[in-house]
């Protein structure tokens, strides 16, 4: 049995809510649960003054609701599962370790923030950041895989040292802006700037999209590794047509701003 | 005891501990992803002089490889666990990542495991990229006609090398046909493999020599020439000639159940008379009778 989270309460502020997470909650009572503590606009609240709990602390957190002005959920978690029927507000993820967070619903801006291991689900769309670097940080995601179903808006993978980020929809501006390395996917339209200032690292897009200057074409060619990655992201639920998997794709390097040795692969139509 | 007419000798086939490794070879197409299988599993009949036994396993089938592609399951042996990571790494740098539109991945799930493709990885000269997936890091290396991908690293395991048959036939071409036969059952079996030609060995050795310097020589026991006059002949009446089998596998299981379905089939196919290679039970750590594996 999981324990169940049923929010019966919507907040007219924020609700800052690092505590929904397997690590800090599976020793925990039902009670236990009811009184952590929780950030309410500028004050603080307990959980049980917006959560009804149900079942005992264990490795899956099942939270049911609209989770939209929730933030933090599962953040820095090592562990254990977390899954939202609703939507999410941002930060969701953020620095986790591991484990894995599924939600059934969309998120808000900022998700999986610097985490570094671990998988994010996202069946529905995310905001802006996903993935990225905070402001002032010097890397973004360091590992683990975010996977989202639906569109995400700008700066997907932002200053992302190492992982996965899938986007099964279209992205926004600044996709993979500042990567360091690690992959980004995007299986729709990308916005663009898709890589500017980008030293490794690759960005995938199965769509055409505006190359900036600063990136020199390389080649037309079968990338094999590209095969592993969508083989993988199939397994996961994502829709890869053969034609994707088994084509050839434009590589362009760049940034030559930076190091110039990242890749922007675009499939050939 | 006797299958049908063959007579199975109360004898046992003495193998030793090796260590084992599986490489995943993918292309573009069957055949190539074949070219780099016999190209890298060439000189590897046997670790006297090879340094290391090999031999293609099976093929595989596009849905069941990593990267969707046709597939070639190898499988490796050495004699040391220190010993695999040189011999991959010389057998795949030269013979798999020279050969076109060919990746390669490691098979084995085990948690010993030695560089390949981290080793491999010089090779791309400061450009080489790494990528990480579903727990396992992959190098990207930039060839000619694009990139070679392979794993970062191998499972190796404790394996059984040596284990083998000694089929007797009344001539050649019978006891070649019954040999031939029973080599070819014997790979059907998962996690084994024949490491000579076709499986069938003409040229078995005894330990030791006349000559110093030799750690191995002529099996003159089953030489039908020196019938009359070598001193330990095992050679019956009316044999002409003898082959040998020899079968290495990941564990002892699949190496008896290769050998007792080899036993079936060269009596199935004429074979005269079917005993085993030994050394007196003192070197080798397996022992494996034969009339045990045929009574199940």
């Amino acid at each position: 049995m999981s324990l169940k989270l049923n929010l019966h309460t919507q907040s007219n502020v924020p609700l800052e809510m690092s505590c929904i997470n397997p690590d800090a909650i599976q020793h925990l009572s039902q009670s236990g649960v009811e009184r952590l503590e929780i950030i309410h606009g500028n004050d603080t609240a307990h959980l049980g003054d917006f959560f009804s709990v149900k079942g005992k602390g264990q490795e899956t957190i099942h939270i049911e609701g609209d989770c939209a002005a929730i933030k933090y959920i599962g953040a820095g978690m090592s562990n254990g599962k977390v899954v939202v029927d609703g939507n999410v507000g941002m930060h969701l993820g953020c620095g986790m370790t591991g484990g894995q967070i599924i939600v059934n619903g969309n998120a808000g801006d900022w998700v999986g923030p610097e985490m570094s291991g671990g998988r994010i689900v996202i069946n529905g769309n995310a905001g802006h950041m996903v993935g990225a670097a905070y402001r002032g940080h010097s890397a973004g995601v360091q590992g683990g895989e975010i996977f989202i179903h639906g569109n995400a808006k700008n700066e997907v993978g932002s200053a992302m040292r190492r992982g996965l980020i899938a986007i099964g929809g279209n992205a926004g501006d600044f996709t993979g802006v500042n990567l360091l390395a690690g992959s980004v996917i995007v299986l729709g339209e990308m916005g663009i700037r898709a890589g500017a200032g980008m030293k490794r690292g690759t960005i995938v897009s199965f769509s055409d999209t505006e190359v900036l200057p600063t990136f020199e074409f390389a080649c037309t060619y079968h990338p094999v590794f590209l095969r592993f990655y969508l083989m993988h992201l199939r397994k996961n639920g994502f829709q890869i047509d053969d034609r994707f998997v088994n084509g050839r794709y434009d590589r362009w390097s760049g940034d030559s701003i930076e190091l110039n040795r990242g890749e922007l692969l675009i499939f050939k139509r | 005891m006797k299958i049908n007419k063959t007579e199975i000798v109360d004898t046992f086939a003495e193998a030793f501990e090796m260590w084992g490794s599986r490489v995943i070879i993918t292309a573009d197409s069957m055949g190539w992803a074949r070219a780099a299988a016999l190209s890298m599993t060439g000189f590897a009949t046997s670790v006297i002089r090879c340094k290391c036994e090999a031999a293609i396993e099976c093929e595989i089938a596009r849905e069941d490889t990593p990267d969707g592609r046709f597939g070639i399951s190898v499988l490796l042996f050495t004699m040391s666990k220190s010993n695999m990571s040189a011999r991959l790494v010389d057998r795949i740098g030269q013979c798999v990542m020279t050969c076109p539109t060919t990746a390669c991945y490691n098979g084995l799930a085990t948690d010993d495991v030695v560089p390949v493709g981290g080793r491999l990885r010089y090779f791309g000269d400061g450009y080489q990229i790494s990528k990480q997936v579903e727990g396992r890091r992959l190098w990207r290396i930039p060839v000619m006609e694009g990139e070679f991908v392979v794993d970062e690293s191998f499972g190796v395991q404790p394996a059984v090398g040596g284990g083998n048959l000694l089929i007797f036939g009344t001539n050649r071409s019978t006891t070649l046909r019954a040999s031939l036969a029973a080599a070819e059952a014997m790979k059907e079996i998962a996690g084994v493999f024949l490491p000579f030609p076709q499986g069938v060995v003409r040229s078995g050795s005894k330990v030791g020599s006349k000559y110093k310097g030799l750690i191995a020589s002529t099996n003159d026991a089953y030489c039908p020439t020196l019938r009359a006059f070598a001193p330990k002949t095992k050679i019956p009446d009316g044999i002409e000639a003898v082959y040998e089998i020899v079968v290495d596998g990941l564990d002892e299981e699949c190496v008896a159940e290769a050998m007792r379905r080899g036993m079936h089939t060269a009596a199935e196919k004429g074979a005269t008379l079917i005993s085993a290679g030994n050394y007196g039970g003192d070197l080798g750590k397996y022992h494996f009778h034969l009339h045990k594996i045929l009574n199940g």
